[in-house]
């Protein structure tokens, strides 16, 4: 066991790690940060994105070793400080741009890391970056939807939610 | 005007708050103190016989609790199925033993050998590889035709052969069928594949099983569609538990599309491992894991053949269909090519002579059961093809032979078993010609030309039986469980209600939706409703999500009991208004005596049940009403739906341009969530269209055994679509007159995809007939160039 400390959503933690554990292991197991979820074991699903360092990171494909230091943000630290969901979570909701909430928190997480690189994203560039995301719930219409509102872009002529 | 609250309001999910905050409670997320964790040592060979396991070595290795194999579970019943088909020489189907771990011989990769719990999960991988296996390889049973052959390799052993039932539907009589065909002006063939398919719903399948010594109780928190159904099957049929004893959990599920109706080897093993390691034990399946343990879906290998009159009538339709079950028969496996598929096999058309054969097969593959509308894609597949495919023949507009042949008048008697109800499918053709733009098509064809691409317009209609149901009928068929659902409507004291309702919400919605119609029912706020489900110890009973059944069935369950609600209500306000009851309306949350200005409002009757100070000594106090409900029939909702697609004949890539669906699913509670179903059915559509295919080689080795393999459809291979669901018939047969949504969009997709693709590759000039799903590059470009 080593020991591993980082700054998750504001606060310092640490634990004792294996070094096979993954972040996303350390997160949910260690921290008991549910809300990343892991969703398959080939870095393709895109469930477990956090940040590590203000970038969009699966967490199930870095060791949690890997992140000693590191300022790492995960979906429980993205609501507003009153608690209210913040621009991309209030619009996901409001385009109704989940089902089954397993693959949001990692949809909501990549968005945040697009919107940080690309505030207007065209639909096109949308898709392409949730490429690393999968949906089998929603046909990706209403996220797609859902982030370019979040964005500030009037969505209204885009098909119903 | 959009409603704003209540039955048609797009009310928001109440339910995303916590799903976006990371507040859910999925099953991976319950950790109970003590648990040990379980790995299962599964089969890398597709048949094989067990000579010897020596887990000597396994159980010495550090933090291993037990290692339990197939003689653990010898004196306990194996997995049962849930549906028994009766063959079309009235004998009933084959039926062979699926144990909990594999007895005797392996029959699939994937197949569990054993089980090794453990103090950690990586002690208790580390100790399966100390396992040591004697397993005699045996011939893979791998294809179906092959495998219906006498002499044939027997995937079990006990079994006469491999063909679990040989089933017929509709016109028995050989000579008739032959007439008819023989009679036609003409008849268009079509053999095609309806391609195995991963359900994957992104949250793999967890369990965890507890045992509490002290009062002889046990708990399975499961990712279930159906926690009632799990706890009926595995203590009546697999453990031998009393019900009353056990305790089934299924909290927030992570989408489930059919796969998680199915009871599981692995839910059994730690409610059984729980008790004989006096610990909870907990297994967490990995996505590789799901690949070759999750019941596949589809997989049919058919012969459709349709049969039309010199004036382009429909006069006769036969299919000839082989459907794969896999290695073992899954909980609804049976019924899903029987009376899942054979009964739709008359769409949305007149045909007056419908036979449907279907030869159900063993082979060494994992099981397969319902996958998204489960048999209504494979008919509504075969038959859209080949009435395309007579078009093209014929050369006539695929819509106007479509509308040519519609049943039109409601009630409707199919040749093959089913009643419908009601319909307009005119009247969705119509939405759709208007959404989807068909009059400019021919516009955007020659703009795609002028890009060096071909385009094409691919249309498709479809009907499905939802809410499977009723319960003698259905059990007349061979089902070995009834098909109803129940609700209690519980009001509290100060007027909000909680209702528990057997239906099973994963992904759909029930939290918002099922508080509309309560709300809407009384007249309060939807706020003061709220749903409780997927926790056997707090719902009477009930049969779970699947086959677009919630509201259908259990939603009329719920208004049945808030029915009874509202009822005694009257009886209290009545007698606190010193009116007569049959005086009492209900009214925006008051009771009022009809033609005065007299009223109570809701708050103080449900007040006055639990303190009946003055109330009527004849009522019972308190205010709660539990009500089952058994529908009469299926619903029916159908649609019309229409692809454009642009292929690059360069390199044979497919591009979907456009997706419209025009659906009637009668009247509709919250027309977002609605939307939300289509759109989520239209993406899993396409991708059975374009992208997914379960692959296994010869040998049967599983060729797609991740999402580096298995081509899941992404962000970027689907456009937005368009939905229209103003066309609507209302069920005539349950209270709210809904039809369910839920699978119409991958039902009514595939088929409007590849009879776009089929129309751009004939629009080149090249007469190509057939391609099968996916429709790959590699398959596009090879279809252009052969």
């Amino acid at each position: 066991m080593t020991k591993v400390s980082m700054t998750v959503n504001g606060k310092t933690v640490s634990g004792d790690v294996e070094g096979r554990t993954l972040l996303s292991g350390f997160l949910r197991e260690n921290l008991n940060l549910t809300g990343t979820h892991v969703g398959c074991d080939t870095a393709q699903c895109g469930a477990c994105v956090v940040h590590v360092n203000g970038e969009a990171v699966k967490s199930c494909n870095m060791l949690a070793l890997e992140a000693d230091g590191a300022d790492v943000g995960t979906i429980e630290g993205q609501a507003n400080q009153d608690g209210s969901l913040n621009v991309i979570q209030q619009a996901f909701q409001d385009h109704h741009g989940l089902q089954c909430g397993f693959c949001t928190p990692g949809m909501v997480m990549s968005a945040a890391a697009l919107l940080k690189e690309n505030p207007r994203p065209t639909e096109v560039e949308v898709r392409k970056y949730l490429e690393g995301n999968l949906c089998r719930c929603t046909g990706y219409h209403n996220i797609v939807k859902a982030i370019m509102a979040a964005s500030g872009q009037d969505v209204s002529s885009i098909a119903a939610e | 005007m959009p409603k704003d609250s209540g039955i048609g309001a797009s009310s928001k999910r109440r339910e995303d708050v916590r799903f976006l905050t990371g507040a859910g409670n999925y099953t991976d997320d319950i950790n109970v103190h003590g648990q040990a964790y379980v790995h299962f040592l599964r089969s890398d060979i597709a048949h094989g016989r067990i000579k010897s396991i020596d887990t000597s070595a396994a159980e010495a290795m550090p933090g291993v609790v037990k290692v339990f194999t197939g003689k653990d579970f010898e004196g306990v019943g194996g997995m049962p199925c849930g549906w028994e088909v009766t063959d079309k020489h009235g004998a009933p189907m084959q039926e062979p033993p699926h144990p909990i771990l594999a007895q005797g011989k392996v029959r699939h990769v994937g197949d569990p050998i054993a089980a090794v719990v453990a103090d950690s999960l990586e002690q208790a991988r580390d100790a399966a590889e100390a396992i040591d296996l004697d397993i005699e390889e045996l011939p893979a049973v791998m294809n179906m035709k092959a495998a219906a052959q006498d002499g044939s390799t027997l995937v079990h052993d006990d079994l006469k052969n491999n063909i679990c039932y040989d089933w017929q539907l509709g016109e028995t009589d050989d000579t008739k069928v032959d007439e008819v065909f023989a009679n036609a002006a003409h008849v268009t063939t079509l053999d095609l594949v309806n391609n195995r398919l991963v359900a994957n719903p992104m949250e793999p399948r967890v369990a965890v099983g507890e045992y509490k010594r002290g009062t002889d109780e046990y708990t399975l928190f499961t990712t279930s569609q159906n926690p009632h159904v799990i706890r009926l099957l595995m203590c009546a049929f697999v453990l031998g538990l009393p019900e009353h004893k056990v305790r089934v959990v299924a909290p927030d599920v992570g989408g489930g599309f059919g796969t998680k109706i199915f009871h599981y080897a692995e839910e059994a093993f730690c409610t059984f491992a729980a008790k004989a390691c006096n610990r909870p034990v907990k297994w967490t399946s990995s996505r590789s894991e799901a690949f070759m343990s999750d019941a596949h879906g589809r997989d049919h290998v058919s012969k459709i053949e349709l049969a039309l009159d010199a004036d382009n009538n429909f006069i006769g339709l036969r299919t000839n269909t082989y459907a794969n079950l896999g290695a073992y028969l899954s909980t609804f496996s049976s019924s899903v090519p029987t009376w899942l598929h054979g009964t739709l096999m008359a769409g949305n058309y007149k045909t007056p002579v419908i036979q449907v054969n279907v030869k159900a097969m063993f082979t060494n593959t994992v099981p397969v059961d319902a996958y998204r509308g489960a048999g209504r894609p494979e008919a509504t597949y075969q038959l859209e093809r080949v009435v395309d495919k007579a078009a093209r023949e014929l050369g006539v507009d695929p819509i106007a032979l479509r509308r040519q042949n519609f049943i039109t008048q409601f009630p409707y008697d199919t040749p093959v078993a089913l009643t419908y109800d009601t319909g307009d499918y005119n009247g969705t053709m119509d939405k759709l010609e208007v959404a989807a733009d068909l009059a400019g098509f021919a516009a955007r064809r020659a703009e795609s030309e002028a890009n060096g691409k071909l385009r094409g317009l691919g249309i498709n209609c479809y009907i499905e039986a939802c809410g499977i149901a009723p319960s003698n009928i259905v059990g007349m068929l061979g089902a070995r469980a009834g098909l109803y659902d129940a609700a209690t409507v519980r009001v509290n004291a100060t007027g909000s209600i909680s209702v528990m309702v057997g239906a099973h919400s994963h992904g759909q919605g029930h939290e918002t939706a099922f508080p509309q119609v309560v709300a809407d029912m009384i007249g309060i706020d939807e706020s003061m409703v709220e749903i409780v489900h997927g926790d056997t110890s707090k719902i009477p009973f009930g049969m779970g999500t699947y086959g677009s059944r919630s509201l259908a069935v259990c939603g009329s369950a719920m208004v049945k009991a808030t029915e009874k609600v509202i009822e005694k209500g009257k009886k209290i306000a009545a007698h606190l208004l010193e009116a007569s009851e049959a005086d009492i309306e209900l009214k925006d949350g008051q009771f009022s005596v009809a033609g005065t200005d007299k009223s109570v409002a809701w708050g103080d009757v449900t007040l006055t049940a639990y303190v009946p100070h003055n109330y009527p000594l004849e009522v019972e106090p308190g205010l709660e009403e539990t009500a089952f409900y058994d529908p009469a029939n299926f619903t029916y909702p159908a649609g019309a739906y229409a692809c454009e697609v642009e292929v690059d004949p360069e390199t044979g890539q497919v591009t979907v341009e456009a997706f419209n669906a025009a659906d009637d699913f009668g009247n509709i509670v919250n027309p977002m969530i609605v939307d939300g179903q289509v759109h989520g059915g239209i993406g899993q559509g396409i991708g059975q269209a374009l992208l997914e295919n379960c692959a296994y080689d010869e040998n049967g080795q599983l060729l797609s055994a991740s999402f580096m393999d298995y081509a899941m459809p992404r962000a970027d291979d689907v456009p937005f679509y368009g939905v229209d669901h103003s066309s609507q018939t209302p069920c005539t047969h349950n209270p709210l007159g809904v039809k369910g949504c839920g699978e119409a969009g991958a039902i009514g997709s595939p088929p409007a995809v590849v009879n776009a693709v089929l129309d751009a590759l004939n629009s080149g000039g090249k007469a190509v007939e057939h391609i099968d799903m996916p429709v790959s590059p590699s398959r596009v470009w090879a279809a252009m160039n052969s």
